[in-house]
């Protein structure tokens, strides 16, 4: 999950701002830190061969100097951010090899939905794509905030109830990523890991086919069994009769996850609903 | 009748909180039996709980901040243990104990420990370095410390009585909404953090006040020490934006005990509304720490460097610029929401601007340290450490303000280390330097130096042992908040935080022993003079401990260093003369702040259990406190005239040895 190690272009670009702001920054602060210990060693009480300038409170031309030091800075590194911010827009699409890849992501209390509305299929905890494929998700969630986040393939994204954001990826490398949630959501939080499967494209239908005949349906009836709290510790897969599932979620035509029974103890909820009974 | 109240409320099957709940209950009777049995009751309620004297206020913020620093700690050695231990495994706490922990520890770090830690040394510093005798509103200060120390007692009950929240430092909802965390936990901290929120300020109201309008002779704006600026600004601050605290949380509320639908997924709810109020506020709040802390330094650096302050001007403009700046930033905790470019940029702009004054801030010290004679006292060593910390934090703070590169490390470890090395760094630095350095001016004698530096070393090397990995676990992808985790190469980082932390506890107990040898040496640490820094601001003017009036007759300002002008007409024409003593009126004691307070635990408990008798008894009795304050007859009481001529004769007459010493000496 090292973020130095990105495995698509969205990646790559946060992890080259991210180092030349480093940089950036670093060619004054590391003579300011050194100037510190300087000062500090050099004009000690013992040192009686440095000079004493018990009057010495105000230059015009040091404070010119210090004032423009950080803001030059901040100018460039200003500029960094306005022209990052736009190219790393999550909204904006990234190019890739072939049709991209629609993926509507749900968080739910505590596990990840994928579905894949061209395909017709739908996965928990775990996310295939092809490589090289443009990835447009759309996320929402069934309760309460989660982050959709894959360190390796970059930028991360809020997801919240009644709402719908927007994040387009790119796969560089086959292989497997990991991905989490980066929002705390609850007492099964750690739980929320999930596997990214990036595959070669020519596999990627061979995968939608052998998923598509899972004997799992995700209809609304299954759904609002699968957004209960609990843990998933395995990695069932659904077939898709209806691909307008995720607007009936995005737009509450199916309610909002329940949250944990009441117990008879108001100040605690009931032992079962807690994720390390459930383990 | 009891509410929502049943023996089930308490964690019998828990035993951690249990055992630690009834220690702590087992030395608290057994302080209150010691101070009844030995009589020590009258002296504390005439002389501290009723007092309505700054000087002793301050001292009482500072004790509770220490002592919830202690709890807070706690609550982060067994943070770092779990996730030094919980790789591949549950750890030793189950999620619904670990995440009460960590909201727990960031709850009570900043409301109770950073917020009392500052105001107790504003509270206790500013009137002094105005040259006054008091606060604007005495009482109103005693019930702002008396408030918040209610909310710490309600954070405290909830370790053995029912829960804490398990939604972090901050309730986000939808999950702190009654649907998802139906517990008291939630409840606890609305109403403790409600009450303090009121404490606070009034305490921002008192201060703003004090050093608006009672300033000494000549004591004009560009007089001030730099500290009265940070704590004006700072002050400014808590006036703005607790009331957005309170509002927030005021709808939380409504939500969850009256079914509205503020923040609610239902009925029209927003949560990002939530995330913008709280961040309105918590952005500001950040600053309301460290500009006092700022402050600290602009006095700490200057004296141990026997010289003035480099650059007044610019830093007077830098902590208001800061302070006005602050109030553009909030939606830089949230860039990851799906904000358009225009809006992060914007912001991430702002944010990163913020950096200029502060780096401006970090010149001038430097150029303070230029041409002095640096003596390395132990607040000077704080300073030089929270220097090169700060810097480091501040970096990583402007990192994380560009949008793309916060894309990836938002909410990561790398963010943890972020805040924790400006909150230790520059707070929590700021607060011990300022304690080391004031604390002969409460008491009458310096801290041991030894004690102090070793305590200094072990907390900056603990704190980059434990942080440094942490930054390091965010580049690894880790997010805060993790119960346990399977990924390998996080383990590494953790376990050597989990010994930083060890050094940092070390830190700590080093400062405990050194009150403790302090006080056992007082006489050999005693300070005769008043003055044991060679100072140059107004609270070294007075002896030490200050007598309760402050200063005998109100000193007249001529320039910036007002004392330092005093004590250099005086080491070439020997001192004044003895001025001409009146009587002094002096505000009386008052308990409308303890009884107050007495009553609004009452009710918070109620309200957090559903106890409505209780709720209204409470009620009541708040008010008819105020109501019997309002009614009073005497508010006053006079120190003749006299009396201040002996106390004031003792001061001058060890100011005149001190000097006659320095006389002989050159």
């Amino acid at each position: 999950m090292n973020i130095f190690d990105p495995q698509g272009p969205v990646a790559a670009a946060n992890k080259i701002i991210l180092i030349d702001s480093i940089a950036i920054m670093l060619a004054i602060v590391v003579p300011t830190i050194i100037a510190i210990f300087a000062f500090a060693y050099y004009f000690r009480q013992s040192n009686t061969r440095a000079f004493y300038l018990p009057h010495f409170a105000h230059s015009g031309r040091i404070e010119l100097v210090v004032w423009s030091i950080p803001t030059l800075t901040i100018i460039l590194l200003g500029g960094v951010a306005w022209i990052g911010s736009h190219q790393l827009d999550p909204r904006v699409p990234v190019p890739g090899t072939g049709s991209p890849v629609r993926i509507q992501v749900v968080s739910l209390d505590w596990k990840w939905l994928f579905i894949y509305p061209d395909q017709r299929v739908a996965t928990v905890n775990s996310l295939t794509v092809p490589v090289g494929a443009p990835l447009q998700f759309e996320l929402t969630s069934s309760s309460v905030m989660n982050v959709f986040f894959i360190p390796q393939l970059g930028s991360m994204i809020y997801t919240m109830n009644g709402m719908v954001t927007h994040l387009n990826l790119r796969a560089d490398q086959e292989g497997n990523l990991q991905g989490l949630s980066a929002h705390f959501s609850g007492d099964g939080f750690p739980e929320m890991m999930f596997d990214v499967h990036v595959i070669s494209p020519l596999d990627f239908p061979n995968w939608v086919e052998a998923t598509a005949k899972s004997g799992n349906v995700l209809d609304t009836n299954s759904y609002k069994q699968l957004m209960q709290q609990s843990v998933e510790s395995g990695r069932p897969v659904y077939r898709l009769p209806d691909p307008r599932l995720f607007d009936d979620i995005a737009t509450r035509r199916i309610p909002p996850g329940p949250g944990p029974e009441l117990a008879d103890n108001p100040a605690k909820p009931k032992a079962e609903s807690g994720a390390a009974s459930v383990r | 009748m009891l509410g929502k109240l049943t023996w089930a409320a308490i964690p019998f099957d828990q035993p951690i909180p249990l055992i630690t709940g009834a220690a702590v209950l087992v030395i608290v009777l057994a302080v209150i039996a010691w101070v009844v049995i030995a009589g020590h009751l009258p002296y504390l309620w005439r002389e501290w709980i009723t007092s309505v004297d700054h000087k002793r206020i301050g001292v009482m913020y500072t004790l509770l901040a220490l002592v919830m620093l202690l709890r807070g700690g706690s609550d982060a050695i067994m943070m770092r243990a779990q996730q030094a231990i919980a790789y591949n495994s549950q750890g030793y706490l189950p999620p619904e104990h670990y995440n009460q922990i960590f909201s727990a520890h960031g709850t009570i770090m900043i409301f109770f420990v950073g917020m009392p830690l500052v105001i107790g040394l504003m509270n206790f510093v500013v009137p002094l370095q105005l040259g006054v005798r008091d606060v604007a509103f005495p009482t109103l200060n005693s019930v702002g410390f008396w408030l918040t120390a209610t909310g710490a007692l309600l954070v405290n009950v909830s370790l053995v009585v029912g829960e804490f929240a398990r939604t972090g430092w901050l309730p986000y909802p939808p999950l702190s909404e009654m649907t998802y965390s139906p517990g008291v936990g939630v409840d606890y901290y609305l109403w403790s953090l409600t009450i303090s929120g009121v404490g606070t300020l009034v305490a921002g109201i008192n201060l703003v006040t004090t050093v608006l309008k009672l300033r000494t002779k000549g004591m004009n704006y560009l007089r001030m020490p730099i500290f009265c600026w940070t704590t004006l600004a700072s002050n400014f601050l808590i006036i703005a934006a607790f009331p957005i605290l309170t509002a927030t949380l005021a709808m939380l509320i409504l939500d969850r005990y009256l079914g509205f639908h503020f923040f609610t997924n239902e009925g029209g709810g927003n949560v990002m509304m939530f995330m913008n109020l709280i961040w309105a506020w918590g952005h500001p709040e950040v600053y309301i720490l460290v500009l006092p802390a700022f402050g600290i330094f602009s006095e700490v650096v200057p004296t141990f460097s026997g010289k003035p302050l480099f650059g007044y001007r610019s830093m007077v403009m830098a902590t208001m610029a800061i302070c006005i700046i602050s109030f553009c930033v909030w939606l830089h905790h949230f860039f990851t929401m799906g904000a358009g470019p225009n809006v992060n940029a914007i912001f991430g702009i702002a944010s990163m601007i913020i950096a200029v004054p502060t780096g401006v801030k970090i010149y001038n010290w430097l150029f303070t340290m230029y041409g002095g004679r640096i003596r390395f006292a132990t607040p000077m060593m704080w300073s030089l450490g929270f220097m090169v910390t700060f810097i480091i934090g501040g970096l990583t703070g402007v990192l994380v303000a560009v949008p793309p590169a916060d894309f990836l490390l938002h909410n990561s470890m790398f963010l943890i280390a972020h805040f924790h090395n400006v909150i230790i760094g520059g707070v929590l630095f700021g607060a011990f330097a300022g304690y080391t350095y004031w604390f002969p001016k409460a008491f009458g004698f310096r801290l041991h130096e030894g004690w102090g530096k070793a305590g200094f070393w072990f907390s900056l090397t603990g704190f980059y042992v434990t942080f440094i990995p942490l930054y390091a676990a965010g580049f690894l992808g880790m997010t805060r908040r993790m119960q346990h985790y399977d990924v390998a190469e996080w383990r590494p980082w953790m376990i050597v935080a989990a010994i930083g932390m060890v050094l940092l506890s070390i830190g700590v107990i080093c400062q405990v022993i050194q009150l403790v040898v302090s006080i056992r040496d007082r006489e050999s640490l005693r300070d005769v003079t008043g003055d044991p820094w060679d100072g140059r601001s107004l609270e070294w003017a007075t002896a030490s401990p200050p007598p309760a009036f402050n200063f005998a007759v109100m000193p007249d300002v001529e320039g910036e260093d007002a004392y330092w002008a005093i004590k250099s007409r005086a080491r070439e024409q020997g001192l004044s003369r003895a001025p001409d003593y009146r009587d002094i009126e002096m505000p009386r004691n008052s308990p409308t702040g303890f009884v107050c307070a007495f009553f609004a635990t009452i009710m918070g408990f109620a309200l957090i259990w559903h106890i409505w008798w209780m709720v209204i008894l409470g009620g009541i009795g708040a008010f008819a406190t105020f109501v019997v304050f309002a009614w009073r007859d005497h508010d006053e009481y006079v120190i003749p005239a006299a009396e201040v001529a002996r106390i004031d004769g003792l001061n001058r007459e060890s100011r005149r040895a001190a000097l006659a010493l320095a006389g002989r000496a050159s």
